[in-house]
C-alpha cells in the first residue's frame, strides 16, 4: 500500500502532547503509537481532548509542547502538503457544500489529490451510487456521514482520520457506517477513530485508548481493558432510596461498587455465586429495587470503574 | 498502473463556485435582474420629457382683459384662469410656475403686472421670464436685435447615460463582495474551510477560484446592462469595448479583493454582513451611482475619488459616455489597481480557514 521504505515507522506517533486554549488544557501528555494497518479508537467523554489530538495529528493546530509524528513525518517541516496527501479526514460537525450534487462534491476534493479512486469508485465504497446526482442539503444525516467517508477516502489515504463517525445517527444508520468501516479495516489502511461510544470503538478498533481531562487514563485491546476489570458479570441496580454502600460490598463475590444517582454497579465474580446473597441483602435492607439487570463487562463499565462518571456525562 | 483522470483543482473549484451560484435563485435576481429593473425604473422615471412650457396662472377676474390672450397668443405658455387660493395651492405644490395678477383690479395689462413665484425653483424663474416676455412682446415692445436659435441635444447627456455607467459600477461592487463574503464565510461557519485545509489543496487555488467564476459571471453582469441600456434608451458606448472590458475586469477583481478581505476573518453571516454594509454604504452614497459626487463640498472631493467604486465610476463614465481612450483614465485605474493589491495581500495574510 504505502511506498514508504522504512515501514516499520509506525503510522501514527505522538509523546508529551500537549495543547492549551487560554486556561482550558484540552490535551495534557498524550503519549501514542499507532502501528501501521491496524485500528485505534480514542474513546471518552465530550470535552476529553479527542477532537483536539485529531487535528494536532492532521495538522489543523500545532501543539504547545510535545513531539508529533506521521508516517515519520513532522509538520511544518516543508512537506505539509504531501502529508496531508497521505490523510484522509473526516471532521465531526463539517458541512458539505449544500448545492453540490454526492458525485460533484467526491469529483471536486478528488482532484486536490494526485493519487486516488476514481469518483464513482469513491461513491459506490459508501453504497451512495444511487444518490449520486442528489445534492447534498437532500441527505439524511447517515448519507452525509457516509459522503464524508467518500471524500475522505478519495484520495486513497495511507491513515484515516474519523473525528466521531457515528454522533447524532440512528442506529441503522450507525450499522451501516461500521459495516463500511469494516471493510476499509480489511484493506490494510489505518484507522484513527475518535468516539464516545463503547459500542463502537469496541467493534471496530484493535486497540483503544481512554482519555478523560486530556490525559490517556487506560490503554489496550478492548478484550484487555474489559479483563483488567477483574470481573465476569456486572450488575446494575437501580433503587429509589441509597442504601448503605458497605452492606453491598459485604455480600460475598461482589468485588468493587460504583453509585451514579440511583444506580448501583457491582462488578461481580461469579454471578450464580453472588447473586442469592446479593437479593437477600436486599431484601433485608428492605430497598425498593426499580430494576436490576447484569451484563458483561463493557468498555462503559472500565470507564466507570476508573472515572466513576459515564462515558455520556461529559 | 494507469491513474484515475481527475480535472486541474483549479478547474474543480471554479466549476464548484459557478455550480453553486447559478444553484442560488435569489442570488441571480440580484446580480443579474434586480440591476436591471433599477435601471428600467429610474431611466422611466427621469426619461427625456418633451419641451415642457411654462405654467402661468391667471387669477380669476383678471381674465377677459388682455391678459390672457396675449400670453397664449404667444404659445410660449401655458394659461389656466383659477381663483387666488386655488392658484396659491397650485404654485405651492409645482402645479403652476408662477401667478401674474393686475396691479389695478379690474384695470388693464399695460398699467402694471405683477408676477408672483418661488425665485429659488429654476421653473419659476423661467415662468416669469417668458410670461413676461410674451406679455411685453403682445404689447409692443419691439426686439432690438436679430435672434437665431440652435437646439441641440447632447449625447450622453441624459440622466439614463450617467446612469446605466453608474449601475454598472455599483452591481461590480455588490456581486463581487456579496459574492465572495457571504460564500466564504457561510464556508468557515460550516467548517468546510477547516476540511479543505485538512487536504493538499494549494490555498491560493481556492482564493484564486473566486476570482475565476467572478470574471465568467462578470462578463454576463456588464453585458446585461449594457444591452438593456443600449435596446431600451439608446444609451451607446462611444469609447473602445476593449476599455470597457479592461475597466469592468479591473473593477470586479477589485472588488472581489474587497471582499475577501472582508471575509478574511469574521465566523458567521451576521458579522460579515454588517461589515460588507459598513465598507458599501459610503460608496452607495458618495461614489457617484445616481448622482454626481461634485455635489458634495469640494474638500471631499480627493476623499471620494480615492474610493474604488468612484475610480470605476469615473473610468466607465469616461469611456462610456465621453469616448476616452484608456490611458486617459490612468488615475482612477491606478486607484482601482492600488486597491485590488492591498486587500488581496491583506486577505491572504488575515485569512481564518478554522
Amino acid at each position: 500500500m504505502s511506498s514508504d521504505p522504512a515501514t516499520n515507522v509506525p503510522a501514527l506517533r505522538c509523546s508529551q502532547l500537549r495543547k492549551s486554549y487560554g486556561k482550558v488544557i484540552a490535551v495534557d501528555g498524550i503519549d501514542l503509537e499507532i502501528p501501521r494497518g491496524s485500528s485505534f479508537g480514542l474513546l471518552g467523554p465530550n470535552g476529553a481532548g479527542k477532537t483536539t489530538t485529531v487535528e494536532m495529528f492532521i495538522g489543523l493546530q500545532r501543539q504547545d509542547a510535545g513531539e508529533l509524528e506521521v508516517l515519520g513525518q513532522r509538520w511544518g517541516q516543508g512537506s505539509d502538503d504531501a502529508m496531508r496527501a497521505r490523510l484522509g479526514v473526516q471532521l465531526q460537525e463539517t458541512q458539505l457544500a449544500d448545492k453540490l450534487t454526492v458525485e460533484e462534491t467526491v469529483r471536486l476534493f478528488r482532484s486536490f489529490y494526485t493519487r486516488g479512486m476514481d469518483a464513482a469508485e469513491a461513491v459506490a465504497a459508501v453504497e451512495l451510487t444511487d444518490k449520486r446526482s442528489a445534492r447534498v442539503n437532500s441527505l439524511s444525516g447517515g448519507q452525509k456521514q457516509r459522503l464524508a467517508l467518500a471524500v475522505a477516502l478519495v484520495g486513497d489515504p495511507d491513515v484515516l482520520f474519523l473525528d466521531e463517525p457515528t454522533t447524532g445517527l440512528d442506529p441503522q444508520a450507525r450499522r451501516m457506517i461500521w459495516d463500511l468501516l469494516d471493510g476499509m479495516r480489511s484493506r490494510g489502511r489505518t484507522i484513527f477513530l475518535t468516539t464516545h461510544y463503547m459500542d463502537e470503538a469496541e467493534r471496530l478498533c484493535e486497540r483503544v485508548a481512554i482519555v478523560d481531562h486530556g490525559r490517556v487514563i487506560a490503554e489496550g485491546s478492548p478484550e484487555e481493558l474489559v479483563r483488567s476489570l477483574d470481573a465476569d458479570q456486572v450488575v446494575e441496580l437501580h433503587v429509589r432510596d441509597l442504601l448503605d454502600e458497605d452492606k453491598l460490598t459485604a455480600v460475598p463475590g461482589v468485588r468493587s461498587v460504583k453509585r451514579r444517582d440511583h444506580v448501583y454497579r457491582l462488578r461481580v465474580a461469579e454471578l450464580a455465586q453472588t447473586l442469592p446473597g446479593l437479593l437477600a441483602t436486599l431484601q433485608e435492607e428492605q430497598v425498593d429495587i426499580q430494576s436490576l439487570s447484569t451484563h458483561e463487562p463493557t468498555l462503559e463499565d472500565v470507564f466507570v470503574g476508573l472515572t466513576g462518571r459515564g462515558l455520556r456525562d461529559g | 498502473m494507469a491513474e484515475p483522470k481527475r480535472k486541474h483543482p483549479l478547474l474543480e473549484l471554479t466549476k464548484a463556485r459557478m455550480l453553486e451560484f447559478v444553484r442560488e435563485p435569489e442570488a441571480l435576481f440580484w446580480v443579474f435582474a434586480f440591476p436591471v429593473l433599477l435601471a428600467l425604473a429610474l431611466g422611466v422615471a427621469f426619461r427625456e420629457r418633451p419641451e415642457q412650457r411654462p405654467h402661468i396662472a391667471v387669477l380669476e377676474g383678471d381674465d377677459g382683459v388682455g391678459l390672457v390672450d396675449p400670453l397664449s397668443s404667444s404659445h410660449a405658455v401655458d394659461v389656466s384662469v383659477m381663483p387666488e387660493p386655488e392658484a396659491r395651492r397650485a404654485l405651492r405644490t409645482g402645479k403652476v410656475d408662477a401667478i401674474v395678477r393686475l396691479q389695478k383690479p379690474g384695470g388693464v395689462a399695460k398699467e402694471g403686472v405683477t408676477f408672483i413665484y418661488d425665485a429659488s425653483r429654476p421653473e419659476g424663474r423661467a415662468g416669469k421670464t417668458t410670461a413676461e416676455d410674451a406679455l411685453q412682446r403682445a404689447l409692443g415692445r419691439p426686439d432690438v436685435a436679430a435672434v437665431e436659435e440652435e437646439t441641440v441635444t447632447q449625447p450622453g447627456a441624459r440622466y439614463i447615460d450617467f446612469l446605466i455607467p453608474g449601475l454598472i459600477g455599483l452591481n461590480l461592487m455588490g456581486s463581487g463582495m456579496w459574492g465572495l463574503g457571504f460564500t466564504v464565510v457561510q464556508a468557515r461557519n460550516r467548517k468546510l474551510l477547516k476540511r479543505l485545509a485538512a487536504t493538499p489543496m494549494k490555498r491560493w487555488h481556492y482564493l484564486l477560484s473566486f476570482m475565476l467564476s467572478r470574471l465568467f459571471f462578470l462578463v454576463l453582469e456588464v453585458g446585461a446592462l449594457v444591452a438593456f441600456g443600449w435596446l431600451v434608451f439608446g444609451v451607446r458606448v462611444t469609447g473602445s469595448w476593449l476599455g470597457l472590458a479592461l475597466v469592468s475586469v479591473l473593477g470586479g477583481i477589485t472588488f472581489a479583493g474587497l471582499g475577501l478581505l472582508v471575509a478574511a476573518r469574521p465566523r458567521s453571516v451576521e458579522v460579515v454582513s454588517g461589515w460588507m454594509n459598513f465598507v458599501m454604504l459610503p460608496m452607495w452614497l458618495m461614489s457617484g451611482s445616481f448622482f454626481s459626487y461634485e455635489r458634495f463640498p469640494a474638500a471631499m472631493h480627493p476623499f471620494i475619488r480615492a474610493l474604488p467604486l468612484t475610480a470605476l465610476n469615473d473610468a466607465l463614465r469616461a469611456i462610456m459616455n465621453d469616448g476616452l481612450p484608456l490611458w486617459a483614465v490612468w488615475q482612477p485605474v491606478a486607484v482601482m489597481a492600488a486597491w485590488a493589491v492591498v486587500s488581496f495581500v491583506a486577505a491572504l495574510k488575515l485569512f481564518r480557514w478554522q
